[in-house]
């Protein structure tokens, strides 16, 4: 950059200009957060916003998408109709609380678990190994197969299907966590905080846990994506959410004999969910490279 | 002379080199292999050696960052080796250590005053107002600002890093600092900042030192008795003085003899020996010197020599040294 | 007072093999421009050994890589001056040309001898590539090559070692392996950098008694950039004392010593502890700290560090002028005590 840019830019007013900054220093956060920001936003607004996406109307099935008055409230075939008639306007952006949800409860739950698991296992070695041999286990069973076991067990449900996506993501957090606590450890300000007579669990809090942060939340970004496209797979295959609620999988699944006549079927829910998960997966990138650029290096 | 605050006695420390699936130990690093020394009240002992020799590891078995395989170190007459994790804490207050790296000692997300107040919060039962006063008190003893408090590492320089590094370890008012490389990691001009500063506290608190350090011209500057290590046994402990103007090991004498000294017109007869320092993992047996020792004899090579009292205080490991 | 020992005589009528001219190098960042070298100027007359000594952040590493133009892409450019070695301008020679000169007419050793050498080859290979590259030698001469620099360097069993990898060599072993490396294509220059910082006292001795020994030999010129003063005072003839990016002070080393003019050298030298002294008293301290290079700076960078600064240094910059023969300061109040 020339340095005539440069004095340009530092007139600019304060505020305004950090954020230009920050915007043209890390683009894919801000295209992933300002991407994200408006599918969460419609999803909340859905209820208000659209019909019911349960409510069926046999007169109008297989409706093309008609673009024409799009924020006319009354419309119902924005993004066309399935084949019981039901508007797919409605149950694309219902779909994305569902998936949202989904995504989110797995990767709070997988990193507020993970976390717990491997700061113990990092600091405390004695516990390590078999901690460590377990999560081995556990890494090693599909989501996709625990979850069809969990829902063939049960009656299904959407608390089981998080509980089933959490748990193999689990292991890949409490080794990064892990990963983290063994090299904060080795660090001369550990041994200061051990010899000015601070006790392990301060040691922990204060000392190992902030350090976890940063690639936790990437980390996070990561289960996140993957966990809407695993809670996709599985409401496709009949495993995930009850077929009575609207959900990107589910509508995928129901269109499957209609969509050579219908594709748009398949196209919304379908590009609703490439467009979060590319959303997430920006937001994470961006992240990475912004909060541990060693990380980024190594990936 | 009063009770010594450190008197160490034999202390050992191997370090188990494991190989292989199921982590067997093939080989035993010999860091400190049997080191004895005391340091008094209001003296600077130093550690001197190169690198591997277990200097600094016998810093960080006195501070029980490590556990050591055997000896003893007494700490005003009580044993720490013995200790539980419990009555340490109690005894931790009193041997604080200061760290190499002014980088990394301190834990970046953390503010000066924080660093500072955490052995405060550990062993002082103080409101936050007065725990705050104290700290501003401790970081004025070692010349920085109380406002600084607030500032983040990084917003100081290398030598007010160091600096910070020694308020924390002065918080609590200990008997014994020890210090592991202190100044190694600072230019020069500011090195003697630390030094000087180091110094005065000594004065105004008694503190005792114990000093370790590969720069013989720090070392003379700023200790009273010097110990010389070499692959973890000490090989020549006595005052300053007399190590410095008549060394009687040879590694001593190398040493003191490799240091450059900033002036061209002292142009010695450099007594250099051959070689580097050989792995600890193997040391040479009988004396550990002998590989590179331009006054080898046959019994260096088979017999390790005792450290024993030549001159008054002051104890060599050679065969060669007369009494 | 004329000690001046023959050998230390440095004949200034012999045109030098390198002469540095304003170069200036900053370093492009996030934060702003940093003005690492900051209009530096000196020469190297064949055979001699030329000390630049400063402090970290001083520039003098910045301006080895500046001569040899191995500055990190994209980070650092050399904005200004001009690098003459043996006549010839390096700064616009194009990279094919300016590679035939690095490692062959102007060699270098870095501090850190382990980052420098590749593990995945033999020291053979390594030493070898440089003679085949720059001398168009064949493998079994480069080889032959290599095993005899290694003997030069007194790495015992030297033919057998040819084929073995870096980490089988210690450190100081190792840093005897680079000078090999260095001195393969006999070059006229040879550029260390902080050689001897990683390395422990006694094998320090070595290394630096080395290289003296093989300078004197092959008749190379040396420029030994380090920290310790101490270094420079037993292996340089001439000296170069840098701050903040600029030369402070220049002059034949028993000079230097004998009556240092700028106040940083002073400062520098009365800082240091050293064996011998004696008693224990206070060190002379600088105060403060160096200053922040991405800040222009009025005047001499110095300033606010010194003790008998002046207005006047505050507001102008002071050149390097001569002020006695062969030293040059860049003081307004050069030789003052405070």
């Amino acid at each position: 950059m020339s340095e005539a840019a440069i004095a340009a830019e530092e007139a600019r007013p304060g505020r305004l200009k950090a954020f230009g900054t920050f915007a043209r220093r890390n683009p894919t956060i801000v295209i992933g957060a300002v991407l994200l920001a408006f599918m969460v936003t419609l999803a909340l607004l859905a209820p208000l916003i659209t019909n019911p996406p349960m409510q069926a109307s046999p007169a109008d099935r297989l409706k093309p998408p008609d673009f024409s008055n799009f924020f006319d409230p009354e419309k119902r075939d924005r993004f066309g109709t399935d084949n019981l008639g039901r508007d797919i306007f409605a149950r694309t952006l219902h779909g994305a609380r569902v998936s949202l949800m989904v995504g989110l409860s797995v990767a709070i739950l997988a990193t507020v678990i993970g976390l717990a698991i491997g700061l113990v296992a990092g600091y405390y070695r004695r516990v390590d190994a078999v901690v460590m041999r377990l999560m081995d286990g556990l890494m090693s069973i599909p989501s996709i197969l625990l979850a069809i076991a969990l829902v063939a067990l049960t009656r299904g449900g959407l608390l089981l299907l998080i509980i089933a996506i959490t748990i193999p993501e689990v292991p890949r957090v409490v080794r990064l966590v892990r990963a983290v606590v063994l090299a904060v450890r080795e660090r001369p300000f550990v041994d200061a905080a051990i010899s000015v007579g601070s006790r392990s669990r301060k040691i922990i809090i204060r000392h190992v846990l902030p350090m976890t942060v940063a690639p936790l939340i990437v980390q996070a970004t990561y289960i996140c994506a993957s966990a809407i496209l695993i809670e996709a797979g599985l409401s496709f295959l009949g495993a995930g959410v009850p077929p009575e609620i609207a959900t990107w999988g589910n509508m995928i699944a129901q269109s499957r004999l209609f969509f050579a006549r219908a594709p748009w079927l398949i196209f919304f829910p379908g590009a609703a969910l490439a467009l979060v998960v590319l959303a997430v997966n920006l937001l994470g990138d961006g992240l990475r490279d912004r909060l541990d650029p060693r990380l980024a290096r190594r990936m | 002379m009063s009770a010594p605050v450190l008197e160490v006695t034999d202390l050992v420390k191997h370090f188990p080199v494991q190989r292989g699936l199921l982590r067997r130990t093939v080989a035993h690093v010999k860091a400190v292999d049997g080191v004895s020394f005391t340091v008094a009240p209001g003296e600077t002992l130093c550690l001197v050696g190169e690198s591997g020799c277990g200097k600094s590891t016998v810093a960080r078995l006195i501070t029980r960052l490590v556990e050591p395989t055997g000896g003893s170190i007494r700490l005003g007459g009580t044993d720490i080796t013995k200790l539980d994790d419990a009555a340490m804490v109690a005894h931790r207050r009193r041997v604080q250590m200061v760290f190499q790296d002014p980088y990394a000692s301190l834990n970046p997300k953390l503010r000066a005053g924080d660093i500072v107040a955490e052995p405060l919060e550990n062993y002082e039962a103080m409101g936050r107002a007065e725990r705050e006063e104290a700290v501003a008190a401790v970081l004025k003893k070692v010349g920085l600002r109380a406002e600084m408090m607030r500032r983040f590492p990084f917003e100081f320089s290398g030598g007010q890093r160091q600096r910070l590094g020694i308020a924390r370890a002065l918080a609590l008012r200990p008997d014994l600092i020890v210090a592991d490389e202190p100044v190694s990691a600072l230019d020069v001009s500011v090195q003697a900042q630390v030094l000087n500063l180091l110094v005065d506290l000594q004065e105004e608190f008694g503190l005792s030192y114990l000093f370790v350090s590969h720069d013989l011209g720090v070392v003379e500057h700023i200790g009273h008795r010097i110990a010389v290590m070499y692959l973890g046994r000490i090989v020549e402990i006595g005052s300053k003085d007399d190590i410095v103007s008549e060394p009687l090991h040879p590694y001593t004498k190398a040493l003191i003899s490799a240091a450059p000294i900033p002036d061209p017109r002292a142009r010695r007869e450099k007594l250099v020996i051959e070689g580097d320092v050989p792995s600890p993992l193997d040391p040479p047996p009988g004396c550990h010197f002998h590989t590179r020792c331009p006054f080898a004899v046959a019994r260096c090579r088979s017999e390790a020599p005792a450290l024993r009292e030549v001159r008054p205080g002051w104890n060599v490991a050679c065969h060669l040294v007369e009494t | 007072m004329n000690l001046v020992e023959p050998e230390m005589q440095v004949a200034t009528a012999v045109k030098p093999i390198l002469e540095v001219e304003d170069l200036r190098t900053h370093f492009f960042t996030r934060d702003g421009v940093t003005r690492a070298v900051d209009g530096v100027s000196f020469t190297v007359a064949p055979g001699e050994t030329l000390g630049i000594v400063g402090e970290s952040g001083c520039g003098k590493s910045v301006t080895a890589l500046s001569i040899l133009r191995l500055l990190p892409a994209r980070l650092g450019r050399i904005v200004g001056g001009s690098v003459r070695f043996e006549g010839q301008e390096l700064l616009s020679l194009p990279e094919g040309r300016m590679r035939d000169i690095r490692g062959n007419r102007v060699a270098m050793i870095f501090q850190e001898p382990m980052t420098s050498l590749n593990p995945v080859l033999t020291i053979g290979d390594q030493i070898a590539e440089a003679v085949m590259i720059h001398q168009g030698a064949s493998r079994s001469d480069a080889l032959r090559r290599a095993a005899e620099m290694l003997r030069l360097v007194r790495i015992p069993d030297a033919e057998k070692r040819v084929g073995d990898y870096p980490h089988q060599f210690s450190g100081g072993m190792r840093q005897r392996v680079m000078i090999a490396m260095a001195l393969s294509c006999s070059p006229r220059l040879l550029i260390a950098d902080e050689p001897t910082t990683a390395l422990d006292v006694t094998v320090q001795a070595q290394i630096l008694k080395l290289m003296l020994e093989l300078k004197q030999a092959t008749g190379s010129a040396v420029m030994l950039i380090t920290h310790d003063l101490g270094v420079i005072a037993e292996t340089c003839q001439r000296v170069i004392v840098m701050y903040a990016g600029r030369v402070v002070e220049q002059a034949e080393v028993l000079e230097l010593f004998d009556a240092p003019l700028h106040p940083y050298t002073r400062g520098l030298m009365a800082s240091i502890p050293r064996i011998g002294l004696g008693r224990r008293k206070r060190l002379a301290e600088i105060p403060g700290i160096v200053p922040d290079l991405r800040k222009p700076i009025v005047g001499c960078a110095f300033a606010p560090r010194c003790p008998i600064a002046s207005a006047r240094c505050r507001a102008e910059p002071p050149p390097l002028a001569e002020h006695r023969p062969g030293h040059l300061a860049a003081c307004w109040h050069a030789g003052e005590m405070p």
